[in-house]
């Protein structure tokens, strides 16, 4: 079943609709509830290569509803270090958890400082209601 | 800015938080719940669609028969009144104007229900070779049209089986409409035609008798599954009714637009074929994606009944049997698929399956 709408206070957020949980020189990176809600149920995870080097603001992947393609945009450059193997074989589970069991990969950050440009809680939330 | 024309459903969508889309110059709904949900119901149990964006053209008079068997590809001649015949609007290269139901109301008078994206080409196509003694009018205004669809749709409905492609007047928790054994799911079901003034009555009428409502994206998904073209993906003026697999609907044997130069292809055998294919790799095939050493992608998606990427395209002819191995290209990356038998998905023998 789909999770309700939520954006928690201890990630930050990118304007594309993707999230960040910062650990260190760690980040943990998915879609945002209302990018999995726009989306419909995900039914494809096509994940980069581990240790791929990806750019902040730039595609790192995708993933697929039946209807919609979307690029994942990293709202961080890094190193992929890990990918979730749980979403590449059951993508629906983003849907049901965006934020937990349904986290996409997670990256060794190279710029820990870019996440000062990123977006708190409240500022996405702002950004949703101003459309 | 082209102002999109809306169903006499149209209320209902809203209110039932479907999400609108553009749709051949409608605002039709993609979903409701959602596409996969709306799927397995209509393969588990009973779905419906308001298709009232369809075109209902009518063709009466003393020749209309004589008209539609010269502009038709099927033989309009083995039908009797209460019955229909899926046939092709063919030009004169024996390309495809249309892929639409004809159903035989009287010796003089048939309904042509056609794509909603065609309604106007074909009325005008029919009107340039309309004779004396045949009329043909565009009646889709006075219409909505529901397909409630799935191997519980009957029971849902309190209908007795009938033999497809056949149709009634009935009615429908005391809504008189027309009821058409026709669809494009692969399920058991019916298309009820009503006036447009009585389309909310009769679909609140079938929601509460338990079918739940589906979207285009549902429509799409389920067609596909079992291999129907889409006017305009699969098959289109271009392509032709042998290379798409649709010589059983051309009576070959009668004369009608581009008889000769099907007979052609079908006597030297067509270049390309529509294939049907399952990806083997994780991806999903859009329309549009290259195949290789063959055309493109004319639709693909995911199949929710075999949880893989699923599509149609054409190959050439010596590529086309099930079992050959093709090439995706997906945004770059060559995946693999494999041939298959049409139709990719087939419900399991079952007493009260589809036709």
């Amino acid at each position: 079943m789909a999770a309700t709408e939520t954006y928690p206070d201890e990630l930050r957020y990118h304007p594309e609709h993707d999230w960040a949980r910062i650990e260190g020189d760690v980040a943990t990176l998915g879609i945002t509830w209302f990018a999995q809600d726009s989306l419909g149920e995900l039914v494809h995870f096509e994940p980069p290569d581990t240790s791929a080097t990806i750019t902040k603001d730039a595609s790192y992947g995708e993933v697929e509803s039946v209807k919609a393609v979307s690029d994942l945009i990293t709202p961080l450059s890094g190193e992929v270090v890990e990918i979730n193997q749980k979403v590449v074989e059951a993508p629906e589970t983003v849907n049901e958890d965006p934020y937990g069991e349904g986290w996409l990969v997670r990256i060794r950050l190279t710029n820990p400082s870019e996440a000062e440009s990123l977006l708190d809680a409240a500022s996405y939330r702002q950004l949703l209601e101003d459309g | 800015m082209q102002t999109l024309l809306r169903t006499p459903l149209f209320d209902r969508h809203l209110g039932l938080g479907a999400r609108m889309v553009p749709f051949a110059g409608w605002e039709m709904p993609v979903q409701y719940e959602g596409v996969i949900p709306e799927h397995m119901a209509v393969r588990t149990d009973a779905g419906v669609f308001d298709v009232s964006h369809m075109g209902e053209l009518e063709v009466e008079g003393p020749r209309a028969n004589e008209l539609l068997q010269s502009l038709l590809s099927n033989d309009l001649g083995r039908l009797v009144d209460g019955q229909a015949q899926y046939t092709l609007m063919t030009n004169n290269s024996g390309g495809i104007i249309d892929d639409l139901i004809v159903y035989r109301l009287s010796p003089f008078r048939f309904l042509l229900i056609v794509n909603a994206s065609n309604r106007e080409g074909d009325f005008e196509w029919l009107k340039e070779h309309e004779i004396a003694g045949s009329d043909v009018r565009d009646v889709s205004e006075e219409y909505a049209l529901l397909a409630v669809q799935g191997p519980r749709s009957l029971e849902r409905l309190g209908l007795d089986e009938a033999l497809a492609f056949t149709f009634a007047e009935d009615e429908i928790d005391g809504v008189a409409c027309m009821i058409n054994r026709t669809g494009y799911t692969g399920e058991q079901g019916v298309e009820l035609m009503v006036p447009a003034e009585d389309g909310p009555e009769l679909w609140d009428r079938v929601v509460e008798r338990g079918a739940k409502p589906a979207g285009l994206g549902a429509r799409d998904t389920l067609r596909l599954e079992v291999c129907y073209p889409l006017h305009g993906n699969d098959i289109g003026p271009e392509t032709d009714a042998i290379s798409a697999g649709l010589g059983w609907v051309c009576a070959l044997d009668k004369e009608f637009t581009g008889a000769e130069v099907l007979r052609r292809i079908r006597q030297e055998g067509p270049q390309e074929r529509l294939v049907a294919f399952v990806m083997e790799e994780r991806a999903i095939p859009r329309q549009g994606m290259p195949i290789e050493g063959g055309r493109e992608v004319t639709s693909g998606t995911h199949s929710p009944m075999l949880d893989r990427g699923i599509g149609m395209g054409y190959v050439p002819a010596n590529r086309a049997e099930p079992q050959t191995e093709l090439t995706i290209d997906v945004r770059g990356k060559s995946r693999r698929g494999r041939v298959v038998k049409k139709p990719i998905y087939k419900r399991e023998a079952s007493p009260n399956g589809g036709h």
